[in-house]
């Protein structure tokens, strides 16, 4: 079972590629929604099965798979944004940055002081190369749905992360978190709105308007 | 055994402790109570409880009485939270719980909340908070929670500072005293923080068990001093003092300058103590610092004309003679000289304990002065006798006891001083302590002339301005106050011996020499000659008094101009101004605050009207800090493009930063 985990963990690392790569947001979303399905799952196959756990499990498929990626769509919907994702660096180098870092993320967890049964492992590198991943989303990306897209694609990260570090199910840790990940979509979903209206566009970096000087 | 609380109360630590709780809380009802008024008529019935229950339980630790520890269970990782009181506690609580109390009951006549809504449970709840911080300050055993305690003060004394925030010059002062007091408390982590390496420990260490060779004790030693002698006021780290003191409510000013100040000087006391000795360079270093205080301090006051300001800058000179004295038992300690040690310790307690009584005295009599006159400035005002009669004779009781001169209490002080300085001039080989005797009579002459100037254009002359012909005398609870602390201040001078005993147990266990030892090196002192002339004195001057009132009485009284050697108009402003009388001692001795003139050229003949405007500078402030600060500014000001407004740069801020912790742990 822990050898399908890993195979599923590569699928995980695959759709980075894939949301670093594309150029449309509604396959973007759809990438994100995928691999919160591929999470959901993973938890399934390292523990016994229990009614606790089949529930759980479902919860997590239903907020990463279905109701977030549908919320953002409405998002995009609602704020009639174009369907582009408009980089600040182009989908190439995006791209070459994303491998370099996967593979940095390998390097380094082969010096992380980890217990020796995880060592083997790709929970650490599929880990942090998510959390990069989700990094260089919202650095390299203009608009707010991306920005929110880059967030959940850090949080996936942080989930892998927490799906290692306790034998007893952290699921009550990862339902907070998942709580709190709601509210910032709430949150995020007002701003873009505010974003929209005050400056009939999206881009965040007309923010800076707001600075300080 | 009765119940707990009893128990706790019977105990003298205990009902010190209890005292504070009741401060700290005794403005939180009335920030539930509706009515305006009914929380600050609550807020000092608890002050006065809390206060008679405080100083019994000081009063009986200064007797003798030995006091528990208290240990409060709390959560932090910094060893055991610890309470206890000993003889150096106490001597500083007493003042504190004195002065909380005049202060609170004169608040509610100074800030009535009927006419004060917005701001009077801000002032009542902080007031507790500051005055419970500052005895929370004495009372702690540790210094991670003196540091909370020492933080708590900061911050609940700048709020009560802050309480006229829409004046432009409270928001000055409140943002100097801000940055001093932290800048301040950052070098008291500093010490902290050293002594935990030393010790291993965040508790107090026993009493001369640090050993006070080598860097690190002089890295410790300097910041204890300067970081709470920054609290203290001790020139030059004195620059937020005026404003601060100036800005405050008076009775915010009467607490601060007259128990906030010595809270810092208690905090380098209680450093001092936790080293095997003092070494001889910091002795001179303090005795040397105070001196410098105390002359520019009254020079700085002397030229002042914001009456509060004047204070205040007074405020600095006694400091610099407590700190003088302090100086002196340190290079006592140093040269294992016993009388130094018992004079200066003495003559510092003396003065602090004295200057906790008249200065707060001179404060809250400010604070009438100025709700009767609607102005701070020394020179709007004058004639102040007539209208408020009692005001100005508590005022005259203040000034005569800060300038140290017979029957009050400031005398008794400076006599130990001048005694320890004569004493090492006649016997010591290099006699350059005695040069302090001479320092201290310049310093109290300048204070004389200040006084001078001070109370004869408030309160004596014509009125200057209408505003000033028509004040109004203060209501009871402002004046009871000022009465309890003048007659204080009397008695201190009647009762000399009594005064002396109060402190000699202080002295006594913090030179570690013996009570007899302390008794017989200070019985030649002819304490009670003091006090028998200091009596016929007051007789004599009631006496006087009353033979002149009988033969005034019978007689008609004309009122009359000045004559003005002809000059046919006189008004009023043509009396003697405040800078007039301070020219000369201000002139001479200026050199920390020399007022920029700003002087029209006069013409030849038929001179055209001119201006003479003198503007004071702050010279360390204006001068020195604001620039360097400027130029700090400026140097830094590349990191402001840091802040750019670009979301996506901040990301990557965050993701540098994690990328660059993973890099390092990889190196």
């Amino acid at each position: 079972m822990i050898t399908f985990a890993d195979q599923l963990l590569v699928l995980v690392m695959l759709i980075n590629f894939i949301m670093l790569g594309t150029s449309r947001l509604a396959f973007a979303i759809r990438a994100v929604a995928v691999q919160g399905v591929v999470l959901g799952i993973i938890p399934g196959l390292l523990h016994q099965f229990s009614g606790h756990l089949l529930m759980i499990t479902a919860s997590i498929i239903l907020a990463k798979g279905v109701v977030i990626p549908w919320m953002i769509n409405d998002a995009v919907r609602k704020a009639q944004i174009r369907r582009e994702v408009e980089p600040f660096i182009d989908y190439v180098p995006t791209l070459l940055l994303g491998a370099v870092f996967t593979a940095l993320a390998f390097v380094f967890a082969q010096r992380l002081p980890l217990a020796p049964e995880h060592r083997e492992l790709l929970f650490v590198p599929a880990s942090i190369a998510t959390l990069m991943t989700g990094f260089l989303i919202l650095t390299t990306r203009r608009k707010a749905i991306s920005q929110v897209i880059g967030y959940l694609v850090l949080e996936n990260g942080i989930f892998i992360f927490g799906l290692l570090l306790t034998d007893a199910m952290p699921f009550m840790v990862e339902a907070g978190a998942l709580l709190d990940l709601l509210v910032g979509i709430f949150v995020m979903g007002i701003v873009i709105n505010h974003i929209n209206r005050e400056f009939s566009s999206v881009d965040t970096s007309r923010l800076q308007a707001l600075r300080e000087e | 055994m009765g119940p707990a609380w009893l128990d706790c109360i019977n105990d003298p630590v205990g009902s010190l402790v209890a005292a504070m709780v009741l401060l700290a809380f005794s403005g939180v009802p009335g920030l539930l109570i509706r009515q305006p008024g009914g929380g600050q008529r609550f807020a000092v019935i608890v002050t006065l409880v809390a206060t008679l229950l405080g100083s019994a339980g000081a009063v009986r630790i200064l007797a003798g009485a030995g006091g528990s520890r208290y240990l409060v269970a709390w959560p932090l990782p910094f060893d055991r939270c610890e309470l206890a009181a000993d003889h150096l506690s106490a001597l500083f609580l007493l003042p504190l719980l004195l002065v909380t109390a005049c202060c609170a009951l004169y608040g509610r006549a100074y800030l009535p909340a009927e006419q004060h809504p917005a701001t009077e449970k801000r002032v009542t709840l902080f007031l507790g908070l500051l005055s419970a911080s500052m005895a929370l300050v004495l009372l702690a055993r540790n210094g991670v929670l003196l540091l909370l305690a020492w933080e708590l003060m900061a911050l609940s004394s700048w709020m009560l500072l802050a309480t006229n925030l829409r004046d432009r010059q409270v928001q000055r002062a409140g943002t100097v005293y801000l940055l001093a007091t932290h800048t301040g408390t950052m070098v008291l982590y500093l010490f902290f923080s050293l002594l935990q390496t030393r010790t291993g420990s965040f508790l107090f260490p026993v009493e001369h068990s640090i050993s006070s060779q080598g860097g690190i004790a002089v890295i410790m030693l300097l910041a204890a001093l300067i970081g709470f002698g920054a609290k203290a006021g001790i020139m030059p780290l004195h620059i937020w003092l005026p404003g601060a003191h100036a800005n405050a409510p008076s009775h915010v000013s009467a607490l601060m300058s007259g128990i906030m100040l010595k809270v810092g000087l208690y905090g380098i006391l209680r450093a001092v103590s936790f080293f095997q000795a003092v070494p001889l360079w910091f002795g001179w270093l303090v005795l040397v610092l105070g001196g410098g205080s105390a002359v520019a301090g009254i020079a700085l006051a002397s030229s002042q004309r914001d009456l509060k300001r004047l204070l205040a800058c007074s405020s600095i000179e006694n400091i610099g003679i407590i700190v003088l004295g302090l100086g002196i038992a340190f290079v006592g300690m140093a040269s294992t000289n016993q009388l130094l040690i018992v004079f200066g310790l003495i003559g510092a307690f003396l003065h602090l304990v004295n200057h906790a009584l008249f200065k707060p005295l001179l404060f809250l009599g400010s604070g009438v002065i100025i709700h009767a006159t609607g102005t701070r400035q020394i020179d709007q005002m004058g004639g102040l006798s007539r209208p408020l009669p009692r005001t100005s004779l508590l005022f005259l009781a203040g000034s005569l006891a800060i300038c140290g001169l017979p029957p009050f209490n400031g005398f008794v002080g400076e006599l130990f001083l001048y005694l320890a300085a004569f004493q090492e001039g006649m016997h010591a080989p290099l006699p350059f302590m005695a040069f302090t005797a001479p320092l201290l009579a310049l310093v109290g002459g300048i204070a004389v002339i200040t006084f001078v100037k001070l109370y004869g254009l408030l309160f004596l002359g014509a009125p200057r301005t209408p505003e000033a012909a028509h004040g109004h005398e203060a209501p009871a609870a402002m004046l009871v106050p000022m009465a309890v602390l003048a007659g204080f201040c009397l008695l201190g001078g009647l009762a000399a011996p009594l005064l002396a005993r109060l402190v000699m147990p202080v002295v006594s266990t913090y030179s570690g020499l013996g009570q007899t030892l302390v008794m017989g090196l200070v019985a030649p002192v002819p304490l009670r000659t003091v006090s028998i002339m200091n009596g016929l004195l007051l007789g004599g001057i009631l006496l006087i008094w009353l033979i002149w009132h009988q033969l005034v009485s019978h007689r008609p009284v004309v009122s009359a101009d000045t004559w003005g050697c002809g000059f046919l108009a006189p008004t009023a402003r043509m009396q003697y101004t405040g800078s007039a009388f301070a020219e000369l001692s201000g002139s001479i001795f200026n050199t920390s605050a020399i007022p920029s003139v700003r002087l029209a050229a006069l013409q030849p003949l038929f001179a055209a009207p001119s201006l003479f405007c003198p503007a004071l500078t702050e010279r360390i402030l204006d001068r020195l800090l604001l620039p360097v600060m400027t130029g700090v500014d400026w140097c830094f000001s590349w990191l402001r493009r840091m802040q750019n407004g670009h979301l996506y740069l901040y990301m990557l801020y965050i993701f540098v930063t994690l990328f660059a912790l993973m890099v390092w742990s990889y190196i």
